[in-house]
């Protein structure tokens, strides 16, 4: 009972507020207020445009019961193997990539200017989203599913390589101390007094990449990076709701899956 | 401990032979996978382009420095735009997310059967489709700008802020809320009373960091056409002006560094 308050009816007792301190409360209160009066007096909306529009959300709601598998289903199958090979390959050359950087990445194990360097190519990584890398990489290497794979596997570093280091901080440093003392080389070192504990987070982290990458190849091929993107770009353009209705099936149906199936094998590791 | 024989010495080994020889079957297997996948690829590429991508990379690079600094200043309102899809779309998320997340979890769903698998079917389909995507169908439903992009924000986010919701419900103390039931507490106190408090930390650290990664992509919704920095950055790239492009790149990095180090200090606070 950590707030009592008197009332006409002697004490009462009150839930005790979320934030305990009452002027970071309050001062929060109105600063979000004042932020939401802001923000909605600036942000400009045609409503008139937002009515117009509301019949063709209709019509694609509608276009769901039934969607139109058939009359692009070669596009789509192609798209969706399309985007099945770029995750694949993607995901191990990201991984790849990640293994050395999150090495570097780890304060206990890397001296600091490797530490620094490995930690910026993270954060430049991370802060983009994966559709401006694609912007970027369709420029430098043409349109297609290379330029996907480039996209996609770079993005990985950032997420990948930041994870890892920072379960190989969080590691025993006693196992590998004990590795060292036996007189083991650096490889031995790495690969038996460290790998051993991250592999667990390690295969972890690539089943859940794995299935990041599948969801963000659907919309790198809004910009040009291959995949089932293009395909729904194009859909989406035509107006052809319901065939825009049978690519959002596929990919939400896939997505499960591989969720369900990285879930499963996550499992099982740990 | 497995061992090996070698020159009639026993010799340590990590693995006994059997699962060692599993191992490298699952390499072999996964090497061949991402070859013959590559080899697709590789098949739907034109090597040309991607052999002159140096050359591209530094005409690239001597059209982007130096930055065009004086077009800052007209960067301002796309990125209060930019603040302002993500954050508000974090709002609507989160408004939609508080019951859906009770109807989902095991502990609260007023119908296993029924119920519960409608509201994880909303949580899947929400989160499977990326917010460009979602965006891309909204521009084409309710016009380009802003408002689409807080929508598409907004519908993405649902998903994911249910989901850890009502992980967060399915893992209270129950013993809590039957003290709280034992009081003769209706529904609705038990919720607010029992459930609540124990929620309130989980559901704080979910909506900061949601809008963290909300920032990060409200910066994209605008390359379809719903508004803030990205709209900007597609103009750019279409008018070849790179050296505007690069400011919109940093003030990127910028706002994405200071969102990431305020969600970080806030969950600090918080957990």
């Amino acid at each position: 009972m950590t707030d009592a308050a008197v009332s006409s009816r002697g004490r009462q007792w009150k839930r005790p507020p979320f934030i305990t301190s009452p002027l970071l409360r309050w001062s929060l209160i109105t600063g979000g207020v004042l932020y939401l009066a802001l923000a909605f007096g600036t942000t400009e909306v045609n409503w008139t445009r937002v009515w117009e529009g509301l019949p063709r959300g209709k019509q694609f709601l509608l276009a769901f019961a039934p969607p139109d598998f058939t009359s692009r289903w070669d596009a789509i199958v192609d798209g969706v193997l399309e985007s099945l090979w770029m995750t694949a390959v993607s995901t191990v050359i990201g991984i790849l990539m990640s293994v050395p950087i999150a090495l570097g990445a780890a304060r206990n194990i890397a001296s600091p200017p490797v530490y620094y360097f490995c930690r910026t190519v993270i954060a430049v990584s991370r802060s983009f989203q994966e559709v401006i890398l694609a912007i970027f990489f369709v420029k430098l290497f043409g349109f297609g599913p290379f330029a996907g794979v480039v996209t996609l596997s770079v993005a990985t570093i950032g997420f990948f390589a930041k994870l890892l280091a920072e379960d190989i901080e969080d590691m025993d440093p006693r196992q590998a101390e004990a590795v060292r003392a036996t007189g083991g080389g650096w490889f031995q070192w790495l690969n038996y007094g460290i790998q051993p504990q991250v592999m667990p987070r390690f295969i972890g982290l690539s089943m859940y990449r794995l299935d990041i990458n599948f969801r963000e190849s659907a919309i790198v091929g809004i910009v040009g990076g291959g995949g089932i993107g293009a395909t729904l770009n194009t859909a989406f353009d035509r107006y052809e709701f319901d065939s825009a209705a049978a690519i959002l099936i596929v990919i939400i149906a896939i997505v499960m899956c591989v969720e369900y199936s990285s879930g499963y094998v996550r499992r099982w590791v740990q | 401990m497995a061992t090996a024989t070698r020159n009639g010495e026993r010799v340590w080994r990590r693995r006994e032979r059997g699962k060692q020889l599993a191992i490298w079957a699952g390499w072999f297997f996964g090497t061949l996978v991402f070859l013959g996948c590559f080899k697709l690829i590789s098949d739907k590429t034109i090597w040309f382009f991607v052999t002159d991508a140096g050359h591209q990379a530094a005409d690239l690079g001597a059209r982007m420095v130096p930055p065009n600094w004086s077009y800052m200043h007209q960067l301002w309102r796309p990125l209060w735009d930019t603040i302002n899809i993500a954050t508000l779309g974090t709002v609507i998320a989160i408004v939609i997310a508080f019951p859906i997340a009770f109807l989902a979890a095991r502990n609260t769903t007023p119908s296993v059967k029924f119920v519960r698998p409608v509201a994880l079917l909303i949580i899947v389909s929400s989160r499977s489709i990326n917010a460009l995507i979602w965006a891309l169908l909204l521009v084409a439903i309710v016009g380009p700008g802003v408002f689409a992009g807080i929508l598409a924000i907004g519908l993405r986010s649902i998903g994911f802020c249910a989901k850890l919701l009502y992980e967060a419900i399915e893992e209270i103390d129950e013993s809590q809320v039957e003290a709280v039931a034992a009081t003769g507490a209706a529904g609705g106190q038990v919720l607010t009373y029992g459930i609540m408090p124990q929620i309130m930390p989980a559901f704080a650290g979910i909506t900061v960091f949601r809008w963290d990664i909300n920032i990060r992509e409200s910066t994209v919704v605008g390359l379809v056409g719903a508004g803030g920095i990205g709209l900007e950055l597609n103009t750019k790239i279409m008018e070849l002006g790179w050296s505007s492009v690069t400011i919109i790149l940093l003030s990127i990095i910028a706002t994405v560094v200071v969102s990431e180090w305020v969600s970080a200090k806030v969950r600090h606070a918080i957990i």
